[in-house]
């Protein structure tokens, strides 16, 4: 006998308008004229992200576990971390736009008669907008799956878009076609891990969702081995996602290839959505069993934030620090997972949003900085630019001093705060590492402010291009939320704080 | 013939697909060792099901083979690409990045 399922679409709707959009787009691409398809593709794509916000705020107060079967669970952690990621994306979106990032056409070999002819043409094509909104569709599932299936499947729906939009640079094309070789192969390779990770969870528990895992490990039934071999599998897809060591080795690679506005998009919006998986996974599924993995996550946290923060030094390319710097955060994302606890939760949702607006901020400032062939990565060549362009350079401190976690900047409070949670639960460890590895970083970011700023101009040609309207927003509302969130904590806290639940 | 056994054939596929792709350098070679591993999870996810005496492992692997579909689709686009501009699908002569 066969059920029909039961589905609450109005709990669904905001991811489903977001694919909606992305399958529009596809048909605009395909039958749209030339002109008309850059605006109408950027229309669609900022209305249903748009209308899948108005969508999660109409319906953030309920609650619900069986919005999808048990596939989906519809709880203040998922509300939040949808929100975060639909706002984020936004930004992203209005990056992506702001012209010539990306290449004419994709499929045109680099340096070729037919690459010269489409440019000349003026040919130009604009799949990256439908590919961000399925990026953005199964980011916002991954986060509130809540069997392994759904989680599989989120996770390659979110990371399969990505992979190709790594290779879509208008410049320096070979360096982006590699960068998409590299995050897919690694990519396909961690996703493989998490796939049979998840296939020993389910031998173990002989169930895929994640609250009869947790059931099967409290009442201790299932072949012990089985959940060991699962639980390690299954960390090496996810760690692998956030960039954390030791499987951070194609994080530098991707930022520096990818568009930056990519990029940027990639660094806020899937660490929310690969954190947000994990805390599920670990919170809901594994808590009873954490004598096991908790020692592995605060070493893996601990090596990874040293591992971000030494590295990022010794780095001459913006775009591969701020890799590195992402990668630091990573480990410090970690403690909030090391806590397993209520405050543990709702820290790492604050530290979150509180990256994801100094990190678009950052992105958004790299693509400003240019000479007559493109964009200039390389940080010497950065030397003096707060003389030249003291609002600018000003912006990008401002989004350093976060990463640092300096006082009265949006850092401060979600270190503090995570930090705060990992004590209470009584890992001293990796809170006397994190706080000493903020240290080391500080000195790094403090550093490139003395360049920018104390440092006479050289005389080679970068100039900081006049941002447009889109670019201007983006930077403005990054610096308001990282100073906001400096001064008046509250403000997110108190909301995170109220949304910081799993359900069970 | 005892069940488990399947389980160690999985996990030998696994191991097998996982150290190709460490030591294969044809972007298309290693490619393949990836699609090994998610079938050797398939496999797996076969016989837990057969062992749990549930149907949920099989509807899994169904969705495993969708998304390796997808894989390949995307995965082959980059490295026909990749080999258009460079002539070779070596993963070694992709070391721009590197410094």
């Amino acid at each position: 006998m066969f059920t029909s399922p039961n589905l609450n679409y109005a709990l669904l709707a905001p991811i489903l308008i977001v694919l909606a959009g992305a399958l529009l787009g596809v048909g605009v691409e395909a039958f749209a004229r030339k002109e008309l398809r850059a605006p109408l593709q950027l229309g669609i794509a900022l209305l249903s992200v748009a209308a899948a916000f108005l969508q999660l705020m109409r319906v953030r107060d309920q609650r619900s576990i069986t919005a999808a079967i048990d596939s989906f669970s519809f709880d203040g952690a998922t509300v939040f971390m949808q929100a975060a990621i639909l706002v984020l994306s936004f930004f992203a979106i209005l990056l992506i736009s702001d012209g010539g990032n990306f290449t004419a056409q994709a499929s045109a070999i680099p340096g070729s008669e037919d690459e010269h002819s489409s440019i000349a043409e003026g040919k130009s094509q604009t799949e990256v907008f439908p590919l961000t909104l399925f990026a953005i569709s199964g980011m916002m599932l991954f986060p509130a799956a809540t069997d392994l299936i759904t989680l599989f499947v989120a996770l390659e729906v979110l990371s399969l878009p990505l992979y190709l939009m790594a290779g879509l640079s208008r410049r320096r094309r070979l360096l982006s076609q590699e960068a998409a070789l590299k995050y897919f192969l690694l990519g396909a390779y961690s996703s493989a891990f998490f796939l049979f990770g998840g296939a020993f969870l389910y031998g173990y528990s002989g169930s895929l969702s994640l609250n009869s895992i947790a059931i099967a490990i409290s009442s201790n039934t299932g072949n012990d081995i089985f959940l060991l071999l699962g639980i390690v599998f299954l960390m090496v897809g996810l760690l692998f996602k956030i960039g954390a060591v030791p499987f951070h080795a194609w994080t530098p690679d991707v930022y520096q290839g990818a568009p930056t506005p990519i990029t940027g998009f990639m660094a806020a919006c899937t660490k929310i959505a690969a954190i947000g998986a994990m805390l599920r996974i670990f919170y809901v599924a594994l808590a009873g069993d954490q004598v096991q993995w908790r020692p592995i996550v605060t070493v893996i946290s601990i090596v990874t934030m040293l591992v971000g923060a030494i590295a990022a030094m010794s780095q001459r390319d913006v775009k591969r620090t701020l890799a590195f710097s992402s990668i630091a955060h990573a480990g410090f994302l970690l403690t909030g997972i090391v806590a397993l606890n209520q405050s543990g939760l709702k820290a790492s949702l604050f530290y979150l949003v509180a990256y994801g607006f100094a990190t678009i901020g950052a992105f958004a400032v790299v693509t400003l900085v240019r000479d007559s062939a493109g964009e200039v990565t390389d940080i010497n060549r950065w030397v003096g630019l707060g003389k030249k362009s003291p609002l600018i350079a000003g912006s990008f401190c401002l989004f350093l001093l976060s990463f640092g976690g300096i006082p009265l900047t949006s850092g401060f409070i979600a270190k503090f705060s995570i930090f705060t949670a990992a004590y209470e639960s009584g890992n001293t460890s990796v809170v006397v590492f994190g706080v000493l590895t903020s240290a080391i970083a500080l000195f790094f970011y403090l550093r490139v402010i003395v360049m920018l700023f104390f440092t006479e101009p050289k005389s080679d040609a970068v100039t900081v291009s006049v941002p447009s309207v889109k670019v201007s927003f983006v930077v403005a509302a990054s610096v308001i939320v990282t100073i906001l969130l400096g001064v008046y904590p509250s403000l997110l806290l108190n909301s995170a704080q109220t949304f910081a639940t799993f359900l069970r | 013939m005892d069940i488990s056994n399947y389980i160690y054939l999985s996990a030998i596929l696994f191991t097998i697909g996982a150290i190709g792709v460490v030591v294969r350098r044809n972007a298309i070679v290693v490619f393949m060792c990836v699609e090994l591993m998610l079938n050797a999870a398939n496999l797996a996810f076969v016989t837990f099901s057969r062992i749990n005496g549930n149907l949920d492992g099989q509807i899994a692997s169904f969705f495993t083979m969708v998304v390796a579909a997808c894989e390949v689709v995307v995965g082959l686009a980059i490295i026909v690409t990749m080999y258009r501009s460079r002539r070779s699908a070596s993963v070694d002569d992709a070391s721009l990045l590197k410094r």
